[in-house]
């Protein structure tokens, strides 16, 4: 089975568009209006500062974080969160077409590894078990870790529990791959192994959206890079327009902190 | 020790045991698997975002904590009946404990579950899982290895009050060493051998215990 296979909209077409979103934790905005779109097959990054709002964009694409106002589209589900109530159902229907990689990985401890990746299909998609294992296995050995199945997670490296995160992201056969920072909790050295294995992703097809601060993962592998501070799309465009010339002060400045930070 | 007093313990040993393993024992687990399954569901109320229900909760949890377990058994015994509900001893006393550890446990599973950190709900979330599965697959045996020692608290204090029970005529250990003491005033031997009985039962519970954690601890680094 082709991992292609698995994104049924064509490459190029629109598969997300995010429009007047807005967000506030109580008295403090975190996103003014945030307009972008994702072309299927094509990745995303998200950098900015801390405090940008580049985390709550990401956790508005599953509705972990709600939204105030603005539409999500993600393929043919749309949700428009300016109407109240967003009903659980609209959330789980939404949060269905992405799958997510935390910073923090949030593996199930108390499941091995392949029982990490088949939670999703067999407890919620109601897939039948063994279908569901050998697609685990497939998976697990498409992140480099065949012979982890029966492990416990803490029984891995931070960079194995990570590509088992994204194995278990993948797991759900989402349309859309979601990664919040997926490497700023690891060890320096163990930073590469996972963002091999993203880079694969994106060389397979997958869509994605990535928030992080690997400004040379953003060079090599971004289709669209989108410079966020205080909760507006400050620039986008192609890594050469956002990373190497940046318009904006602002930009320059960010850019220059993270690959100068002694300067 | 003379040997009328040895003879009667000799004696006593198999009418005690008998009410051990009939009235004591199964008092204790009909009760405390009641009072989990009332726990967990006033722990979940106890969380619920609706005030009224978490309220409903918490003043069930203040009633149990604040009031004697022996005042409990005596309202639902020989109370109950002024409003036309009468139970036999032993419902009467499987009520009772239920309730108790009711309120008690459910503070201990409340805190458990809340221990659970909410990444695990939101990643659950993201492969698809709905409330009732991530809290059964996810959260509850998470909580488990947290709540297992407390728990194991609630349970071995359970053994040793249901010998309350023995006031509202339930021939359970307490009562029926009571019942062979006193026609012959050898309330030190007697209860003596009732006392063995119930340390041997805490024993073996806490051997249980020592047991069930380190199951529970496979998953966790040394």
């Amino acid at each position: 089975m082709s991992q292609l296979s698995m994104s049924p909209t064509p490459a190029g077409d629109s598969l997300v568009s995010v429009s007047g979103l807005a967000k506030s934790f109580g008295d403090h905005t975190v996103l003014r209006s945030i307009d972008f779109e994702v072309a299927s097959g094509s990745v995303t990054v998200l950098i900015g500062p801390s405090g940008s709002g580049k985390t709550t964009v990401l956790r508005s694409l599953n509705a972990l974080d709600v939204a105030d106002a603005g539409r999500v589209r993600i393929d043919d589900v749309e949700v428009d969160f300016a109407e109240r109530p967003v009903t659980k159902k609209q959330v789980a229907a939404l949060r269905a077409q992405s799958g997510m990689v935390f910073q923090a990985h949030h593996l199930f401890p108390h499941l091995t590894v392949l029982e990490n990746l088949t939670a999703g299909p067999v407890l919620a998609q109601r897939r039948a078990r063994d279908e569901a294992q050998t697609e685990a296995r497939e998976l697990l050995r498409l992140v480099g870790l065949g012979e982890k199945a029966d492990a416990y997670p803490f029984q891995l490296s931070g960079g194995q529990q990570q590509r088992v995160g994204i194995a278990r992201a993948l797991a759900v056969r989402p349309k859309l791959m979601l990664f919040d920072e997926p490497t700023s909790a690891l060890d320096p050295e163990l930073v590469g192994e996972v963002l091999k294995v993203m880079k694969d992703l994106a060389a397979q097809g997958w869509t994605m959206v990535v928030v992080t601060h690997e400004i040379r993962f953003a060079q090599q592998v971004a289709d669209q890079v989108l410079f966020l501070d205080g909760g507006v799309i400050v620039e986008r465009g192609t890594p050469a327009e956002v990373l190497t010339s940046p318009r904006t002060e602002r930009a320059r400045q960010f850019l220059h902190r993270i690959l100068d930070p002694l300067d | 020790m003379n040997e009328q007093t040895t003879q009667l313990i000799l004696d006593s040993l198999g009418p005690l045991l008998r009410a051990t393993v009939t009235s004591t024992i199964p008092l204790t687990i009909i009760s405390f698997v009641l009072g989990l399954v009332v726990a967990l569901g006033v722990a979940l109320m106890r969380l619920s975002k609706v005030r009224v229900v978490s309220g409903i909760a918490r003043v069930y949890i203040s009633v149990i904590r604040g009031t004697p377990l022996l005042l409990q058994l005596f309202i639902i015994f020989y109370g109950l009946p002024a409003l036309g509900v009468q139970f036999d001893p032993f419902p009467a006393a499987v009520i009772a404990f239920t309730l108790n550890v009711g309120g008690y446990a459910a503070e201990v599973i409340r805190s458990a579950i809340l221990s659970v950190p909410k990444g695990q709900w939101e990643a659950a979330s993201t492969v698809g899982m709905g409330y009732a599965t991530t809290l059964r697959r996810v959260v509850l045996p998470q909580a488990a290895r947290t709540a297992i020692p407390p728990l194991s608290n609630t349970l071995i204090s359970l053994v040793k009050d249901t010998s309350l029970a023995s006031t509202i005529q339930v021939t359970e250990l307490l009562r029926v060493a009571q019942e062979a003491a006193a026609p012959t005033y050898q309330f030190f031997a007697l209860y003596g051998v009732a006392a063995v009985y119930y340390w041997v039962v805490c024993l073996a519970l806490s051997f249980g215990q020592s047991r069930l954690e380190r199951r529970q601890n496979r998953y966790v680094a040394a």
